[in-house]
């Protein structure tokens, strides 16, 4: 479950604060963080998987407080508990797609680089029409196959928890679908919660229930 | 480390172009003055393997410098000549076997060592084809020479004209290749040599042409005979090639004692009789001066090194500047990177694995550099000694 209590954050040499009084994420279920631009929804993507750190309030993430953490007990939650997919994909140019879907695994010691993992990773890309452009860098992949190779690097680690930054937000109406087929059905077959921000009214019906980011802050 | 080493190799692919220029840029900087550093300790090892090899060199006064360069390399001229007596001088104190050495000449740019056999046995120079030196007109040829002028026993060597423009001056001989010396690594493989009558010979101090004592002799050549004198005129023919036929006609004009030698290598029976033969040579009076070859070399070599200090400074100033461009090139980059930088954290990257991956770029590409300028140094090590 995902937890926040009085979460209250600032960027330093900035007007904009965020404030959520409470909002609460159940183990399993599929939410939609929507609200106008500006709201604070990415930010408060960022508060929870600890990338950044509120100024007042608690956090929970299943049994952990990531705001309590320090910087490596951090890095090992993320690790463990999440899997991240941003607005713009923020895959490595350098790599190809079977080595982006890896990349987790080579960045963190904590992490085994397995042949099982490997199968893992080619699996994700069978179920994701990625299989032929597994040795294509990003530069020759379309938005959508972009989208699905960091969708399938958010997975590969079997994360519990699912935080989804605009996943369909560059991709075509066919795309959009796809992707999102694909994460309601991983997130189905790992039984992961998924917090996912979309500006996309269209897509709502498709969740447990949406959040409006917007009417929560006081 | 397995993955920072394939990270980074992956990102060095990737933008191989910037990498290729990188490792160029910091290659030619390197390249220099391990090229430098290593043709100078080439030269020290050569120059200092030939003075350990040359325990002592005698010659006539001035510079030491000229000298020792002279009887060990053959380069360039002595400033005074020492007379045959001078050799047998010193082979009458006992002290030393002394090794007569007359360079002056040239054949084909090679220079021309007119010595004796001792020479040969003192530099354990071996034959690795024919014979050794015989009769006048003789010739031994060091193994690069018999390479680069393609000769071989049997064949002709003419020597250089000293001067094309003096016809009164000596004309050149044809030498016959008696033999080919086994490779040495030293500068006797760019000599050719030959006895010291025949060092004479070529200098002109000998000759020989037909009998015009007999009487028979062809009359337009006879100026003038009495009982005890023939005078030919010009049309007189000297021989150029000393052969089987003409050989004993060649004959020496003046006292052998005072034919010019251009340097001396004494070799002293022992440490003490070296000392004792430089004793003997070291009053104001001698003009014939006995160096330490070694002391010399030393010497010669603390000049150069001098003149490295200045090298190694301008590497350095250099190695600064580089540095200073490699390090904006390198805030340059993680400026640009910094996206790809902010990704592997939000993935759960240590900051300080972030750090060593560029660090582990800048390592093998820095390595990459060392080891290309390491290999070009060698190249031109190698390249600059075979020259």
């Amino acid at each position: 479950m995902i937890a926040i209590e009085q979460v209250s954050f600032h960027y330093p040499r900035s007007t904009f604060t965020l404030r959520v009084p409470g909002l609460r994420v159940g183990e399993g279920e599929k939410v939609a963080l929507v609200g106008p631009s500006g709201s604070g929804k990415t930010t408060l993507l960022h508060l929870i998987a600890g990338i950044l750190l509120p100024d007042t309030g608690n956090i929970a993430v299943g049994e952990a407080r990531p705001h309590q953490l320090d910087d490596a007990q951090r890095r090992a939650f993320r690790i463990a508990m999440l899997g991240l997919v941003f607005q713009d994909f923020q895959l490595l140019e350098t790599l190809d797609v079977l080595e982006n879907i890896l990349l987790p695994y080579r960045i963190n010691p904590a992490l085994s680089l397995t042949g099982e993992v490997r199968e893992r990773a080619r699996q994700l890309a069978r179920e994701t029409g990625l299989e032929p452009r597994l040795r294509h860098r990003p530069g020759r992949l379309s938005q959508g196959e972009k989208q699905r190779t960091a969708l399938c690097r958010a997975l590969i680690t079997q994360p519990r928890y699912l935080l989804a930054d605009e996943p369909t937000g560059n991709l075509d109406p066919h795309s959009k679908t796809r992707v999102l087929d694909l994460l309601f059905e991983q997130c189905a077959r790992a039984k992961a919660t998924l917090l996912m921000v979309t500006h996309d009214v269209g897509l709502l019906n498709r969740f447990d229930r949406a959040i409006n980011l917007g009417e929560l802050q006081p | 480390m397995r993955h920072i080493w394939f990270l980074a190799w992956q990102s060095i692919r990737f933008n191989r172009l910037q990498s290729a220029i990188l490792i160029i840029g910091l290659a030619v900087p390197l390249y220099l003055p391990l090229a430098v550093n290593g043709l100078v300790n080439r030269y020290q090892a050569g120059l200092l393997q030939r003075a350990l090899s040359t325990p002592l060199v005698a010659g006539g006064l001035g510079s030491r410098f000229d000298l020792v360069l002279h009887t060990l390399y053959f380069r360039g001229n002595v400033p005074r000549l020492l007379r045959m007596a001078d050799v047998e001088a010193i082979r009458a104190t006992g002290y030393a076997a002394p090794i007569p050495l007359y360079v002056r000449y040239t054949a084909r740019h090679a220079p021309i060592v007119g010595t004796t056999l001792d020479y040969f046995a003192f530099r354990g120079l071996r034959l690795a084809r024919g014979e050794q030196l015989l009769e006048l007109g003789d010739c031994v040829l060091g193994g690069e020479v018999a390479v680069s002028l393609k000769l071989a026993p049997g064949d002709r060597l003419m020597t250089d004209p000293e001067n094309v423009f003096d016809i009164a001056g000596s004309y050149p001989v044809k030498l016959r290749v008696m033999g080919v010396l086994e490779p040495s690594g030293t500068p006797d493989d760019r000599a050719v040599f030959v006895d010291i009558k025949t060092a004479w010979l070529v200098e002109g101090l000998a000759h020989g042409h037909s009998d015009i004592t007999a009487t028979n002799t062809d009359g337009s050549v006879v100026l003038n005979r009495d009982a005890t004198n023939v005078t030919a005129n010009a049309a007189l023919l000297e021989f150029t090639e000393v052969t089987p036929q003409n050989i004993a006609s060649f004959h020496f004009h003046g006292d052998p004692d005072q034919f010019p030698i251009s340097a001396v290598i004494p070799v002293p029976k022992d440490e003490r009789s070296a000392t004792l033969l430089r004793g003997r040579y070291q009053g104001p009076e001698s003009s014939v001066q006995i160096l330490v070859a070694r002391s010399v070399v030393e010497e010669l070599m603390g000049l150069v090194f001098r003149i490295k200090r200045f090298f190694d400074a301008n590497a350095a100033l250099v190695g600064v500047a580089t540095g200073l461009f490699l390090l904006l090139v390198v805030l340059l980059s993680v400026r640009l990177r910094r996206p790809e930088m902010e990704t592997l954290f939000r993935l759960g990257c240590a900051r300080g694995l972030i750090a060593k991956l560029v660090a582990t770029e800048l390592f093998a590409i820095g390595g990459v550099s060392f080891v290309l300028a390491l290999i070009g140094a060698q190249a031109t090590t190698s390249l600059v000694s075979l020259w």
